[in-house]
């Protein structure tokens, strides 16, 4: 999240000219590049210009990618000043009713997070921390660690969240050897190792896992006595939402239990154990079509899962059913189970969701994926059954679940 | 999970399980791999059979078998019983000798290692003067006579292996007496054989392999005759009558010898090269058998003519003026002769050989020594297996037709009984008849009678015969030219070579109502087949199916399709093709099913799958499945396994170099094992994590296929449908529109695309069931209106099964929505290989029994999947992990067993219910004592024992 690396040198404007955006109001005004103040002072100034004085605001602002940044500290407060080429864009909201999201992407995805304001802030009233930092929800999580009260501190049990995102995992691991402490003396053991990240992978971009970590478990399960296979397989089949506990090769950058954990860099950047029930993805999948009819997929994430159970609580990944074919009227009678036509219909989802008995507490998007369901009408039996079949096929995809 | 339920449940659950559920293996079927040794006891009549993996199989009667294994492994290389015993002796290839014997337990035998032993000699003494190279068993049964590499003969009491060390026959011994006109007399070399007098057992010969043959008399410990070979002796025969020694040698001849108690003279030899003039090969084993009239049986391997015949793998029979030089297509391990007669002295009746890919039988008896069909220890691999179908409870109207078809191609067989009959075969008949079809690489189809413990030939199917091939039809006939010297007789029906490699059988689907019969192999070819019990001339009419569907920019770089042969072609009684599909691309077919009551064949390649009438002889449907930036999936076979074989090589030279490496590490001991963590970090086995995608390569490769009438469309009309899974985790179903069956013949069969399923994960479907309302899995066609199954309920909802290769999901029909799952692959890592559907009946109460699904894992794991709830019943390991060809080849029965590959001729059968199980249950009594019995008192001189003593010292100082 904090992009502190990127600092562009060769700005050497004096002011940095500011554009504030509250509701469909526009204020314009600039700002000391070199003596920007504290943050309270810009957030009265905020207040002042758009004679909002007692409206508690959630203040973010565009970085150099696009991406929506809250400014809430003094620290990104500075940060924001000192990037802003020249432009600071700011957007103000209420914070009652603060609808869009802080991450990457986040400005251009606004449509979705509309969406996934309404469906997936259950806890919105939530009490609020004492320190005004931006609240764990406010992002996207890419990784986090989790478990930090019930592991030793020598390991470290990271969670990546691939979303369905393009972003490759992006890491190899291989077989080795650790050395053990047992009652008998040090005793060598195999152990599986993580052997090698992929530049600009998921893994690499969270810095929590590197090269010669050590795999301990994998979603809960330990790896011990698993072949280098078995874990390769179960890391795959875990990888929408892949857990790993490492035992970090380098032990200098553990997380200090108890201690103020925002050390800076990327070690501590996520959150840790209790704070985080960040949880809810805020993206769908983009579907492999292209099409990217993204959906929310509500999850409660569990932390401090007890080894072994997680299997059932798990967040799911939901298969995608597409109807296609000659029955697209009949299935439309039924509002109760199908959305209207090429159109992706969510609130259902959660209603008929719930009461289902295992495990399912998904929902998942359902896209007109372009392929399938033309290629799917490709018999041809005779040529005014095909005709049919093509009418039918203009009535679009209905989309069910 | 487990919280929520309560503890009696568990219990209960648990006691039942134990019911239902029990893992064994319980018999091997088909020819022992890699045979090194070969036994019998014409007292016991029984066959035992040693392997280079340690192994050792007996075999009598049919049903009567019993395997041991060696905690050893070397490689057995002598089987020798004990004369009138239930024990033989074995010998391993790290010198270690085994006693094992046949204890009765409980009304049934079992094969038990009782001792075993290893010759010491004196310390400091060099391994060769231990190492056995010659055994024979005494006829007392009570002695051991052990010749060794050093020259000496080692004299042991058996069973318990006691040394008898005052009646060694030491080298010096023989050496003293050696006639001085005798060449290099100080070096005898190894004793090369040991054979007992057989009118007189107190004498043994003793062949050394320089050529010198010593008359040994046991009582009075010394020698009476010296027989002086000079070619290097390769074995030597006593003949009955104790008048003659027959000795063979390297250079290809034999030589008789007339005995007497004088010392033989050159005039008493008769020495012939039977195939002479040119260099011959070594007659490695040579037998003569007295007749009752008429002259003998004269038995011997090799001999042949080096330079034009030194690579066949022959045994020539002389009798009288016949004289054939049997040809067999692998190397001859072993031979023996079985004889008639209340006592085993009678005339030769059989021949028995043990080559290296299979076990052939000569009836010496009939005219023109025609082969015995065995009833087990058949090659399954005289073409090599490429897949197997099981079908369970045959009905018999459809067994007696493929029998009868079968016993027409069988009319060269021998009419004589199997030979070998020892032991009781106990096992009650089995309940059932089973088939089991093995698909071979030259096209053929083969049906294994597998209701029982011997997995028996019932018929040969072969698809060949539709296409033009490259093969010469004249190319495998007996090319017995008149006259032709040796005169060669091929036998035997191993035959590795394939013809054409496209004409591998991939899939096969049997109808066992119907008697249709469904293959599908490499080259995309898929032909449906009925049974006709008399022969037929008839065209195939070939209809070619274009599953790109008119997907560009591919290219096929595989092996083309396969020509049809345009003219009518006589098909033998039997299963007879009438309709025949050609895939184009022409992809190896990867899922097949056929619906005998529909008449309708679905099949599917890596490029998508179809949908035929093989009654309108139409398709109905043709499915594009690939994914457009697959372009693996268009190259064909033959580009990958160019890179298998690169990859091969390259791993071999991998392991050649860190051979190498440690070698020159073990020979210089400056630096140990220093290199050995180096030579890990230069090339370490790395995983790539990454979630699979729908660009993976083979997306698009149909897995599986399936049939079903249940609810696709609404919850109140069932309709016919066709479900398809694919690498890519994607389910296709369609729905079916089959007309009338007065109508059958004219009106179209047409399929709509009803769902599709995307499982998220993306692991391959590798198999799809629907289950009907009370949770059963849907019968198979025809079953219902043949009253052998309970029609399925029709009222409750329907389940869907897919089952991918990391979890098996319940999904509700017809809305496909999910119920229940499990996940196998990020529970423990193991994925699933291959899935069937098992009923497992109570081993307590007839009645009762559940449904289950059975499941091989990449890890050789076997699972109980509970059905419709998908839980983990059980799980026990199966195969090897390492063993990728014996996991791929498993096949499950319907009734929870199981059969795998543990070598490329071998199948292993399992059972995982504790109900349905076949084993060998077999009885091998103790011959009665013979009369013959005789116990041989020795007592040896004071001085011969010094004399002993002196010269074992003298040996090794």
């Amino acid at each position: 999240m904090n992009k502190t690396h990127r600092v562009p040198s060769n700005r050497s404007l004096s002011t940095v000219e500011v554009k504030s955006k509250f509701g469909a109001e526009f204020r314009r005004f600039s700002l000391e590049r070199s003596k920007p103040g504290r943050f309270d002072e810009f957030y009265g100034l905020l207040q002042h210009v758009h004679h909002i004085p007692n409206v508690e605001l959630l203040v973010g602002y565009a970085d150099v990618h696009g991406d929506l940044l809250p400014i809430n500290n003094d620290d990104n407060y500075h940060k924001a000043i000192s990037t802003a080429s020249p432009l600071l864009r700011l957007f103000l909201q209420r914070k009652e009713e603060a609808d869009y999201t802080f991450g990457t992407n986040s400005l251009t995805r606004k449509k979705n997070t509309v969406l996934s304001a309404v469906l997936l802030r259950p806890d919105a009233t939530r009490k609020k921390p004492p320190v005004i930092i931006s609240l764990p929800r406010d992002f996207r999580p890419v990784s986090s660690i989790i478990d930090v009260d019930i592991l030793p501190e020598t390991h470290r049990r990271v969670r990546l969240y691939k979303h369905g995102q393009e972003k490759p995992l992006g890491f190899y691991i291989r077989d080795g050897s650790s050395v053990r402490v047992t009652p008998q003396g040090l005793e060598k053991v195999p152990g599986i190792f993580i052997s090698r990240m992929v530049p600009g992978g998921l893994a690499e971009s969270t810095g929590l896992l590197a090269v010669n970590d050590e795999v301990l478990e994998v979603n809960g399960i330990e790896v011990v006595g698993k072949s280098l296979d078995q874990v390769t397989d179960m890391m795959i089949a875990n990888s929408h939402n892949l857990i790993i506990t490492v035992k970090p090769a380098n032990q200098r950058n553990n997380v200090v239990r108890g201690g103020g954990g925002g050390g800076g860099g990327g070690t501590a950047s996520g959150s840790s154990g209790r704070s985080s029930d960040s949880g809810a993805s805020y993206y769908g999948y983009s579907s492999h079509g292209g099409v990217g009819a993204a959906a929310p997929a509500p999850s409660h994430i569990i932390q401090n899962f007890p080894v072994g159970e997680l299997e059932s609580e798990e967040e799911d990944d939901e298969d995608l059913v597409i109807e296609v074919g000659g029955e697209a009227e009949s299935a439309g009678r039924d509002p109760a189970d199908y959305g209207m036509p090429s159109l992706p219909r969510y609130e259902p989802h959660l209603n008929l969701r719930t009461p289902s008995a295992l495990s399912v507490n998904g929902a998942a998007l359902a896209s007109g994926s372009s392929g399938p369901p033309s290629n799917a009408n490709s018999t041809t039996p005779s040529p005014d059954r095909a005709a049919e079949m093509r009418s039918l096929e203009e009535d679009g995809t209905v989309i069910t679940l | 999970m487990k919280r929520f339920r309560r503890h009696g449940q568990e219990s209960q659950r648990e006691r039942l399980k134990q019911e239902l559920f029990q893992f064994n293996k319980t018999v091997e079927h088909g020819f022992p791999h890699q045979p090194s040794a070969l036994g019998y006891s014409p007292s016991l009549q029984l066959l035992a059979i040693g392997t280079r993996s340690g192994a050792i199989k007996l075999y009598g009667a049919p049903g009567v078998e019993f395997m041991g294994l060696h905690d050893e492994n070397a490689a057995v290389t002598q089987v020798h019983f004990l004369p009138q015993q239930v024990e033989l002796v074995t010998l391993l290839d790290d010198n270690s000798l085994h006693m094992w014997t046949l204890k009765a337990h409980t009304g049934l035998s079992e094969l038990l290692e009782i001792g075993r032993f290893t010759l010491t000699g004196p310390p400091g003494a060099p391994p060769s003067v231990t190492r056995v190279t010659a055994v024979l068993a005494h006829s007392s049964g009570e002695l051991l006579l052990l010749g060794t590499e050093g020259g000496h003969v080692f004299i042991v009491e058996v069973p318990g292996f006691r040394e008898l060390e005052e009646r060694n026959i030491s080298l010096d011994q023989v050496a003293s007496s050696v006639p001085d006109n005798y060449t290099c007399r100080r070096n005898l070399e190894h004793v090369e054989a040991l054979q007992e007098n057989p009118v007189n057992p107190s004498q043994v010969v003793i062949g050394y392999g320089r050529g010198l043959m010593v008359v040994w008399d046991l009582k009075k410990q010394r020698a009476i005759q010296h027989i002086p070979g000079t070619q290097q002796l390769e074995s030597v025969w006593w003949t009955e009558d104790g008048g003659y020694l027959l000795s063979s040698h390297n250079d290809g001849s034999y030589c008789r010898w007339t005995m007497g108690s004088k010392d033989v003279d050159e005039e008493d030899v008769k020495s012939d090269i039977p195939y002479g003039h040119f260099p011959c090969k070594a007659i490695s084993k040579i037998v003569q058998l007295s007749t009752e009239e008429g002259p003998p049986f004269l038995l011997f391997s090799g001999g042949m003519p080096r330079a034009s015949y030194g690579d066949r793998h022959c045994i020539t029979v002389i009798h009288g003026k016949t004289h054939v030089a049997l040809d067999f297509t692998s190397r001859i391990i072993d031979f023996f002769a079985i004889r008639g007669g209340p006592q085993h002295t009678g005339d030769p009746s059989a021949l028995v050989v043990l080559v290296e890919e299979e076990l052939v039988v000569i009836d010496l008896q009939t005219e023109g020594w025609p082969v015995i069909q065995t009833p087990y220890l058949v090659p399954l691999h005289s073409s090599a297996i490429t897949c197997s179908h099981h079908v369970s409870a045959i009905p018999l109207k459809l067994w007696e037709r493929v029998l009868a078809a079968g016993n027409m191609q069988s009319t060269h067989y021998s009419k004589k009984p199997w030979p070998i009959t020892g032991g009781q075969n106990l096992g009650p008949d089995p309940p059932q008849r089973d088939l089991l079809l093995t698909g071979h690489e030259d096209g053929t189809v083969r049906f294994w009678d597998a209701s029982g413990v011997c997995l028996y030939p019932s018929y040969k199917l072969s698809t060949a015969g539709v296409f033009h091939t490259d093969a010469d039809p004249n190319d495998n006939m007996n090319q017995g030219t008149e006259g032709e010297w040796p005169p060669f007789r091929k036998v035997g029906c191993f035959d590795p070579y394939s013809d054409d490699p496209r004409l591998g059988v991939q899939k096969i689907h049997l109808c066992k109502y119907s008697g249709y019969l469904t293959v599908a192999g490499t080259a995309g070819q898929i032909l449906v087949l009925e049974l006709n019990d008399e022969a037929a001339e008839q065209t195939v009419e070939a209809k070619v199916v274009d599953l790109l569907q008119g997907q560009e920019g591919f290219r096929w770089k595989g092996h083309t399709q396969l020509d049809v042969r345009e003219e009518p072609v006589l098909f033998p009684p039997g299963f007879q093709p009438f309709a025949l599909v050609q895939c184009q691309p022409p992809a190896v077919v990867t899922a097949l099913t056929l619906h005998s009551e529909w008449k309708l064949v679905a099949f599917g390649t890596s490029h998508g799958f179809g949908l035929y009438d093989y009654q309108q002889k139409n398709n109905v449907l043709i499915k594009c499945t690939l994914n457009p930036s697959d372009q693996l999936a268009m190259e064909g076979p033959l580009s990958r396994v160019k890179s298998i074989k690169k990859s091969l090589r390259q791993s071999f030279r991998r392991i050649r170099r860190s051979r190498v490496s440690l070698r020159k590490h073990h020979a210089g001991r400056d630096l140990p094992c220093i290199s050995i963590p180096h030579q890990m970090e230069i090339a370490p086995v790395q995983r790539k994590i990454e979630a699979r995608s729908s660009d993976d390569s083979f997306t698009g490769l149909v897995r599986t296929i399936y049939f079903a009438d249940t609810f696709l469309a609404d919850s109140s009309h069932n309709t016919p449908s066709l479900w398809a899974g694919t690498n890519g985790g994607c389910v296709f179903a369609y729905m079916l529109r089959l007309p009338a069956a007065e109508r059958r013949a004219d009106e179209p069969v047409t399929a709509q695309p009803a769902k599709e399923i995307q499982l998220m994960h993306r692991a391959p479907v590798v198999g799809i069931l629907v289950l009907d309302g009370h949770g059963a899995p849907l019968p198979e066609p025809l079953e219902v209106a043949h009253d052998l199954a309970r029609s399925p309920d029709m009222q409750g909802s329907h389940h869907l099964v897919v089952i991918s290769e990391e979890q098996f999901k319940v999904f509700g029909l017809p809305k496909v929505s999910a119920k229940t799952k499990l996940k196998l692959t990020a529970m423990d890592g193991s994925r699933v290989r291959r899935v069937g559907v098992a009923w497992f009946g109570s081993s307590r109460s007839e009645d009762y029994g559940e449904s289950g699904l059975v499941v091989l894992t990449n890890q050789g794991d076997v699972h109980v999947v509970s059905l419709p709830t998908v839980k983990m019943q059980v799980h026990y390991p199966c195969v090897r992990r390492e063993d990728v060809s014996g996991i791929a080849s498993c096949v499950f029965t319907k009734h929870g067993q199981g059969f795998y590959l543990i070598s490329p001729s071998e199948f292993e059968r399992f059972s995982l219910s504790a109900r349905c199980l076949v084993e060998p249950r077999c009885l091998v009594e103790a011959p009665t004592d013979s009369s013959t019995q005789l116990t041989l008192l020795f007592c040896p001189p004071a001085e011969v024992l010094q004399e002993i003593q002196k010269s074992l010292e003298g040996d090794h100082t």
